[in-house]
């Protein structure tokens, strides 16, 4: 990453209208890289999460051409599968 | 349910919110709950997870989530941080923001800190995503500062808004709000 990224940090000791209480900081580059890291795992999990979610939709719809196949109505599968 | 502090996000964006910083947030409530309503700059999905830190620990969370959007069956999965809910995104229409609550309850035991967190955000009928988590850390420190950020964009966008409040026990154990 080579933009400049700042976090917002509250200072709640200071007062209440205190210039000093939020303030806007950039990140240090050590700051920068975990965030890429935290990005790239977060990123996995997604794709993870959407692979397995895609997998069942296959199986499912698979299943249900199957139930169709020996005989049962549409109604009749949909409530076994669901 | 008192506010402690509103921040709402400038020009620029900001890639997290830190409550507390330095170990500020006051310990004389009984549970904090964080209001979230936010867009993230992540491109490849309608939806950003938000995650929570305490106290600058960033191992130890857990969370379990059930997921719908709009159609279908609702999925459920679980992750390896603590969830705040969830955003809406760049990949969403101009101007939709997701909303989120995150609910702590006990921050100052001596106990694992659980936390529980519900977000919607929708995208102009393309899509509604609703969102569910139970989230624990097995730090056991009180919590003085909370850190949230979105999981997968680089940075909340401007006016991207986050409210702390504290939440007090009534002396009869009941919930008073002030």
């Amino acid at each position: 990453m080579s933009e400049i990224l700042t976090k917002l940090v509250v200072d709640l000791s200071k007062p209440e209208g205190d210039p000093d209480r939020v303030k806007s900081i950039p990140l240090t580059p050590e700051e920068l890289a975990e965030k890429e890291q935290e990005r790239i795992l977060a990123e996995a999990q997604w794709a993870a999460r959407e692979a397995e979610e895609t997998a069942k939709a296959e199986a499912k719809a698979s299943g249900i051409a199957k139930l169709l196949a020996l005989g049962l109505t549409e109604a009749e599968a949909q409530a076994l599968v669901n | 349910m008192k506010l402690i502090q509103t921040v709402t996000v400038g020009s620029g964006g900001a890639s997290s919110i830190e409550f507390g910083a330095g170990g500020t947030i006051p310990q004389t409530y009984t549970d904090l709950v964080i209001l979230i309503s936010a867009r993230s700059n992540r491109t490849n999905a309608p939806i950003d997870t938000i995650r929570a830190r305490f106290n600058g620990v960033t191992t130890g969370y857990t969370y379990r989530a059930v997921e719908g959007t709009g159609s279908g069956t609702p999925s459920s999965f679980t992750s390896t941080s603590f969830n705040a809910g969830i955003a809406a995104t760049d990949n969403c229409t101009a101007g939709i923001f997701g909303n989120a609550q995150l609910y702590i309850p006990n921050y100052t035991s001596s106990l694992t800190k659980s936390g529980s967190a519900e977000g919607l955000s929708e995208n102009n009928s393309a899509s509604a995503n609703q969102f569910m988590t139970a989230s624990l850390s097995t730090a056991t420190a009180a919590i003085t500062s909370i850190v949230i950020a979105p999981e997968t964009g680089t940075l909340f966008n401007q006016y991207s808004t986050a409210s702390l409040y504290g939440v007090t026990k009534g002396s009869s154990g009941g919930v008073v709000v002030s």
